[in-house]
Order: C-alpha cells, then structure tokens, then sequence
C-alpha cells in the first residue's frame, strides 16, 4: 500500500519539515517500501509478550539535591544565533490580532 | 624508526618510553601523513594541528616527568559525533556546521587524562544514520584499499583513518553497526561494546536505546587498550552502568580449551558473497585448531532484525533530533516568502530550519519514525518491533546459554563502490544486516579481519559476547590474531607515505 500525498505532508507537518514536492513524492515512494519490509513484522506472534524499551534493568536512582557546577551563562549562549538580555531570542510564538 | 605512523598503540608506547621518539614527533608525522593522503581519503572532517601538537608537547613533558599510561601520546582520531570541547562537532550535518560544544564527551575528558593526543575529527553519515558515510554533507569518504569504494559506516572517516595510518586508533559510535562494519570493510578490528559501558555522555544522540560508543585499532591488545580508558560508570549517563570495568589487555593470552564458540546458521545466507563465506568458515577451523569447541546454533528472529531496528531507530532519531530548532544552537532560517510581508513566526522558522539542515537520509529517518510514532500506527509499527526486539533479545539470551561467544561475518559481502546503493535506501540497509540484531540486544560485538577477496578487499569476522563480557569477546580476537597473519596488513598502491616515496 502507497501512502496518500496527505499522509506525507501530515507526517511532515508533525516533524516540523518543510519538504519541497519532489521530496514529498520521493519520501512518498521510498517510505512505502520501507513500510512494506517492515510488515512482515506481522507474520510473528508477540501474544502475551512485553515489549522492549531498554535492554537495562533500570532503577531508580536518588541523590541528594545540591548545587554543582554547571556551563557558564556565556558558555551556553555562545552558539545561539540570536541573543538578547542574556536570553535566546525567538521568532514571534503567539500571533496576535491587531 | 622508518614510518612512525604504522605504529601500533603498544609499539609507540615502547618506542616514547625509551626514548626512540617524543609524541610531538610520532604526532607531527601522522600529521604530515595526514597532509599528504587525506586529500584522496577525505576521512577527517576538522583537524586540529596546533591543539594535537600542544597536547603531545604536554603529553612529552608528563612522561620526562615520571608519568606513564598506555595512551600517554598516542594520537587518536574522534568521530565528529563525539564532543570536544573546542573543536567543532558537526554531526556531519549542515544543521549543525557552526556548533563548538562548551564541554567534552566523558570518554574524551578520559582519553584526555590518559594523555592521548586528539587529532581531529572524523567523517560520518549525518547524525549516524548510514552504512557508507555517503550521506555525510560535506563530502563522502573513500576507502583506503580501494579510493572508488565506500570505507562503511557510519564512522567510516575514523576506520579510514585507522587503517591508512593516519591515527593509531580512534573512537566511533555503533548504533546499528556503525563502528563493526565500517571496521570490516576497511580491514582493521573494532568493538561496539555492551550498552551501558561507555559513557554517551557528550555524544550526540541518534537513537538512544541502542547508541554506544566504541573504538577501532590496528589491533586487538590496541582495541583492549583503548576500551579500558574509556569504559566505566558515569553518573551523567543514566544508562551507564556500575559494573567494574577489568583490565582487558591483561585478560588476553592463552589458548581457547574448553571455549564454546556457537554459530549462527542465519548468518549465513544466499546472496552474501561466497568469499565472506568461506573467509569465515576457515576462521572457524582455526578457532577450532586453538582448541575451542564450535557448536551450531539458531537466532531464528535474525530476519526480524533489519525492520525491528529500522522503526525503534528512527522513532528514537525523530524525539532526538527535535532538538534541532535553531534557537538555541545551530543552523536557524527565518526566511519565508518574500512577498510575505508579516514577520516570520516560529513555525515557520522550525520548518525551513529543519529542512534546510537536514539531509535527505536523516529527514527520511525523521518521517519514517514519525509516522512509527503518530496516532493510529504506534500499536502496528513502534509497539511491534519492541515486542519483536524482546524476541531477539531471547534469542541471544538462550544461544549464549549454551556458548562464550557466538562467531559469524560482519557483513554479507566488502565495500561496495561509491555511488553503488545511494538511490535505494532499502538495499542500503541490508548491508547491516548482521550487525542490527546484537545491537537490538544490547551485547557487545567485535569485527576484526580474517582474509581478502578477489579483488584484494578485507573481510570482518563478528565475534559476538554476553552482557559486559567484552574481556572473552577480546581474549577470542586475540587468540585468533596470533594464529593469523590478516591484522598485519596495510593497504598499499597511492597509501605509500612520503617517507617511502
């Protein structure tokens, strides 16, 4: 089964990628297949099976709550493409009526 | 001392500790090595001449002063995945072209304390994701036995530059087989060692259920060496664990008597290039002439593997990389329509950002496990394959019950041209296809050389381990290395260094 164009662009819209149509009809077609592989997974029986997030026996781990070193303030802003007040400066984030 | 660079990390070691060189001069001859054959291999991305001379100058005066460790002034290439503090990490990504991390990788800052010299920084597939470090965004990476055909991947910058001497070791990151298949095809030994015993601290994160870092050498005592210096619990690495790390190159020597070596009948299968066959089988009966006992055994889920690994890889891949959204480091694109004239939003920033920086393998990866992950697919596709994957784990888990190791090829066929697989994702994948499995099951896997093809190309033989015992997996290289002579070969034809021209 081809996944529909609108599925693309609702998958890309999720992942916040903006595809020009020739991806969109390229990924449209190699997903497809890539999909297709993957449904053999069906053929097995995991009846009753737990599925596998980590291969850990994780734990949780409790430690006491005290100040350590962390990066400097220049430090962590010093990659950022735009800065203002010590702050990263964003793009508009609510679009307002005027 | 004719040709520094084809040193082994144990041989350099001799030679600085009595006195033969300085690790300034072992360090200004790799780099000139570096200079003069790089630009046909193309496996560094950044190198760092000034910083790597000033790391041996220190490393000379911290041995004239009584200090001595196996690693104190052995220069090290370092995957471009891996942070350092001041050196660009790239990712091999235009995303993340401008990003210089403010700290170092546990394993770095280790290294670093060990006294080894950083060269540079390594070629690889974007954020990993890749079988032949094609899909790198600056420039793909040849092979050293052959310059028209891929050296693997993902870290194949750094098991180009290992086996063309262009550092005596280095470190990668296996996350499906990124550190054994590249190891494979560019005939030299690395290890992707059980989840949890290298810190990921300061690597960056493709998939982290499955990421690890791990190393490459010329061979296996190197290997050993390297591992334990990086090896160990971090409590900034939540899933690192707190097991004792041994002395691995101490664990190596003796004979097998008594080993149990299984091998797995589904890796070997039709279509896998008949000279990897027989490579393997031979190594076989020399495992057999060292006195271990080889068994058949079965993982029958082993062709599950390939679309388990290929829907929890990339789900995990498109939660990482949302990190990517060019506020706070990185590429950022605020451009929108020109004949709009409202001011960008967000959104919009998010969107061109993201795919703009992205390249086409890692936005197919990000879509793919979206869409694993999205409402109405998760039950078919994510919650499936971990189910599957909870199958191959106990596959491993009852195989290894019965057997040390188990013993099979890294890869089904040798490095394939340039160019050869880029426009079908689906048979560029296969060429992972036994290495996905161990990685799924958390436990670690070797790959060191065991014969040539027709055409001259090395070939990995796969030793595979129980949790945390790498020390047996390597014991196991090592005796094999000894009875054979494959780890002793350099690539030759245009890799002659200046010094033998």
């Amino acid at each position: 089964m081809k996944l529909s164009p609108a599925t693309v662009e609702h998958v890309a819209e999720l992942a916040q990628l903006s595809l020009n149509e020739e991806e969109k009809e390229l990924f449209r077609g190699q997903l497809s297949s890539i999909l297709a592989y993957a449904e053999r997974l069906q053929e097995l029986d995991t009846e009753g099976i737990p599925p596998t997030a980590t291969v850990l026996a994780l734990q949780n781990v409790m430690r006491d709550d005290e100040v350590r070193p962390s990066l400097s303030l220049a430090d962590v802003l010093a990659n950022a493409p735009d800065v203002e007040a010590d702050c990263f400066r964003v793009p508009v984030v609510l679009e307002t009526e005027e | 001392m004719s040709d520094l660079a084809q040193l082994t990390i144990q041989q350099a070691h001799t030679s600085m500790s009595q006195g033969d060189c300085t690790s300034v001069e072992l360090t200004q001859a790799i780099l000139d090595r570096i200079l003069a054959l790089d630009n046909d291999i193309k496996a560094y991305l950044t190198l760092a001449p000034e910083f790597a001379l000033e790391q041996a100058a220190e490393a000379d005066r911290r041995r004239a002063a009584g200090k001595d460790h196996p690693l104190l002034g052995v220069p090290l290439a370092i995957k471009d995945i891996i942070c350092v503090e001041g050196l660009p990490t790239t990712c091999g990504s235009r995303i993340l072209e401008s990003y210089v991390p403010p700290f170092s990788a546990t394993a770095i800052e280790k290294l670093r304390s060990a006294g080894a010299v950083i060269l540079g920084k390594t070629n690889l597939d974007e954020f990993a994701m890749g079988s032949s470090t094609e899909n790198s965004a600056y420039f793909p990476t040849h092979n050293p036995w052959d310059l028209d055909r891929v050296p693997g991947g993902s870290s194949g910058g750094s098991a180009a530059a290992v086996a063309a001497g262009m550092a005596l070791g280095a470190l990668g990151s296996d996350t499906g087989g990124s550190v054994r298949q590249p190891a494979s095809l560019c005939g030299i030994v690395g290890i992707k060692p059980t989840y949890g015993r290298v810190s990921r601290w300061g690597l960056v994160a493709f998939a982290s259920s499955l990421d690890q870092i791990g190393a490459f050498a010329r061979d296996t005592t190197d290997l050993a060496l390297l591992l334990e210096a990086i090896s160990g619990y971090d409590p900034r690495d939540s899933t690192s664990v707190d097991t004792p790390v041994p002395n691995y190159a101490a664990s190596l020597g003796g004979d097998l008597s008594g080993l149990r070596i299984g091998v797995p009948q589904e890796y070997f299968v039709d279509g896998m290039q008949s000279e990897v066959e027989r490579a393997v089988r031979c190594a076989l009966a020399t495992l057999v002439d060292l006195g271990a006992d080889v068994v058949d055994v079965s993982l029958p889920h082993t062709d599950y593997a390939l679309p388990v690994y290929y829907l929890i890889a990339p789900a995990e891949a498109s939660a990482n990389l949302g990190r990517y959204d060019g506020l706070k480091y990185g590429l950022s694109l605020t451009a929108r329509d020109p004949s709009d004239t409202a001011k960008p939003s967000l959104w919009d920033s998010y969107r061109q950002t993201r795919g703009q920086g992205f390249g086409p393998e890692v936005k197919r990866r990000i879509m793919l496990g979206t869409y694993a992950l999205s409402a109405g697919y998760y039950d078919a596709y994510y919650l499936k394959a971990g189910k599957v994957r909870t199958l191959i784990r106990r596959d491993f888990d009852q195989a290894l019950e019965r057997c040390d190791v188990l013993v099979g090829p890294t890869t089904p066929g040798t490095a394939f041209k340039i160019g050869e697989k880029v426009d079908d994702p689906l048979q560029m994948y296969l060429a992972d296809v036994f290495t996905l499995a161990l990685s799924l099951a958390g436990l670690p896997g070797l790959s060191l050389p065991c014969g040539f093809d027709d055409q001259g190309l090395p070939i990995g033989l796969q030793i595979m381990g129980g949790a945390f015992d790498e020390a047996t997996v390597l014991r196991v290289a090592h005796a094999y290395e000894q009875a054979t002579e494959w780890h002793t070969h350099r690539p030759g034809g245009t890799l002659q260094s200046p010094s033998e021209v």
